[in-house]
């Protein structure tokens, strides 16, 4: 008999794995946009951009952009009522005592340090902060978005974002963070292994065989 | 957590249900996404695309309030507008004798500019949105399109409703818009002949261009050389080359 406990529940996997390939096209469609304008403080290198597909194609990056974003949003609403309703949402939120002990899990997984504080729950406190992180900025992409696609109709928002090309650069700034996320993310997946890996997949982790 | 007990076969077979789970939906999304790509279109948009536009488009229509671009301060005086494009441009015109042909149902109007300017004025100072994402303050005075309507009696059938849209070529009609009558009736949509307070420069569409801010500046068309009213949609230059038709901000 092997010893397992059922780690990430039905729906979280399925709306974690419908967010990787919508964020995916979320981030290249905009990709496709951002050559229109040269007020990005960021440059994509524009041989790199060409090879990999990733040129100036305005129409079509609008039209993907536009299309994906309900998915996305939606997606990302129901997982939300999800963490909610189930209590989930107690197993990704910090408390008070999380971000001193996400900095000393930083410092362990940097090798700065050799003891991991004890972990309360099914993720670690650098966990909590990255997995909440996440969530909210997924919600300020939709909402800086907002701004940018109607900054007439939804004026009092580009307002509140502070005008319309500060929206701009938010809304770059939240795609940007969400890259990072990314690359830490699947960085730290693959240093933990298939075990965790596997629980997002099929939902159990092996305790013991 | 809880723990429970299960036989390593069972545990098996439950991983390779997932995993197959996962990628049939992976290969399912990944046809999608090339089937959108490589599938139909229609004018230059892939057609899932062009039905999301439209579903947009239908959404934000109805939603459409009679909200001001909002007010900026003026910028300097002369200060020349980017220039960005000149479809429809090339062509020279006669500023000294330039009319603007109006067609609406069977009636025919040539006005010249002074006509035009006869008419209220109105001025605003907001932002210009460039679909590429660029913006800039302009200044910019004219005549409310709504005031021309009534003015000259225009855009409306014999029971006074108004055409469903509203269509504008430059003379040589290497450019065209098509707009929705309820943008075309909000206050801030102008046939403008000044800009930063002085005469509309070639560039920017002398003698009289239409400058419409709540939508991307696509739809605000230099050089005005015919304005005409449809139920039908008149064809668009930007629509018809994979953008959205709406583009409402």
């Amino acid at each position: 008999m092997t010893k397992i406990v059922e780690k990430h529940p039905r729906f979280i996997r399925w709306a974690h794995w419908l967010n990787f390939p919508l964020l995916g096209l979320m981030i290249w469609s905009g990709i496709l946009i951002y050559w229109a304008n040269d007020m990005y403080w960021v440059g994509i290198p524009e041989a790199l951009a060409v090879r990999l597909g990733l040129d100036y194609r305005l129409a079509e990056g609008m039209g993907w952009h536009f299309f994906v974003m309900w998915p996305f949003a939606l997606n990302g609403f129901c997982y939300v009522c999800y963490l909610a309703f189930s209590g989930e949402w107690r197993e990704l939120a910090p408390d008070r005592a999380s971000f001193l002990e996400a900095l000393l899990v930083t410092l362990h997984d940097l090798r700065l340090r050799k003891e991991l504080p004890p972990q309360r729950g099914k993720f670690n406190a650098a966990q909590r902060l990255a997995y909440t992180g996440a969530i909210l900025l997924g919600m300020a992409a939709l909402v800086t978005g907002l701004a940018i696609y109607k900054p007439v109709q939804a004026g009092w928002l580009t307002w509140l974002l502070g005008g319309y090309e500060a929206a701009r650069r938010e809304h770059f700034l939240v795609m940007l963070a969400l890259a990072g996320f990314f690359a830490v993310h699947v960085t730290q997946v693959i240093r933990a292994g298939w075990n965790n890996f596997r629980a997002m997949v099929a939902g159990y982790e092996v305790v013991e065989k | 957590m809880k723990t429970s007990d299960i036989e390593p076969g069972k545990l098996r077979a439950r991983l390779l249900r997932s995993l197959g789970l996962g990628l049939a939906a992976a290969a399912l999304g990944g046809s999608l996404f090339l089937w959108i790509k490589r599938g139909a279109s229609d004018d230059g948009a892939p057609l899932p695309l062009r039905r999301a536009f439209q579903v947009n488009e239908k959404i934000w229509a109805r939603l459409q309030s009679e909200r001001l671009s909002v007010a900026r301060p003026e910028p300097p005086e002369g200060q020349e507008p980017r220039f960005n494009g000149g479809l429809g441009l090339e062509d020279e015109v006669d500023l000294e004798d330039y009319t603007v042909r109006v067609e609406s149902g069977e009636r025919r109007l040539n006005l010249d500019v002074a006509a035009l300017r006869a008419l209220p004025q109105t001025s605003y100072s907001t932002d210009f949105r460039c679909i590429e994402g660029w913006s800039e303050v302009l200044q910019y005075k004219g005549t409310r399109f709504s005031d021309f309507m009534d003015a000259y009696g225009v855009g409306r059938k014999s029971d006074g409703t108004p055409y469903r849209y509203v269509g504008l070529e430059t003379p040589d009609g290497g450019y065209y818009v098509s707009i929705d009558m309820k943008s075309m009736l909000h206050p801030q949509t102008l046939l403008t002949y000044e800009e930063n307070g002085r005469p509309l420069s070639d560039e920017n569409g002398a003698p009289v261009r239409l400058m419409i801010p709540i939508k991307y500046g696509i739809k605000s068309l230099k050089r005005v050389g015919r304005i005409f009213f449809s139920d039908e949609r008149p064809p668009d230059y930007w629509a018809e080359r994979g953008y959205d038709w709406y583009s409402g901000l």
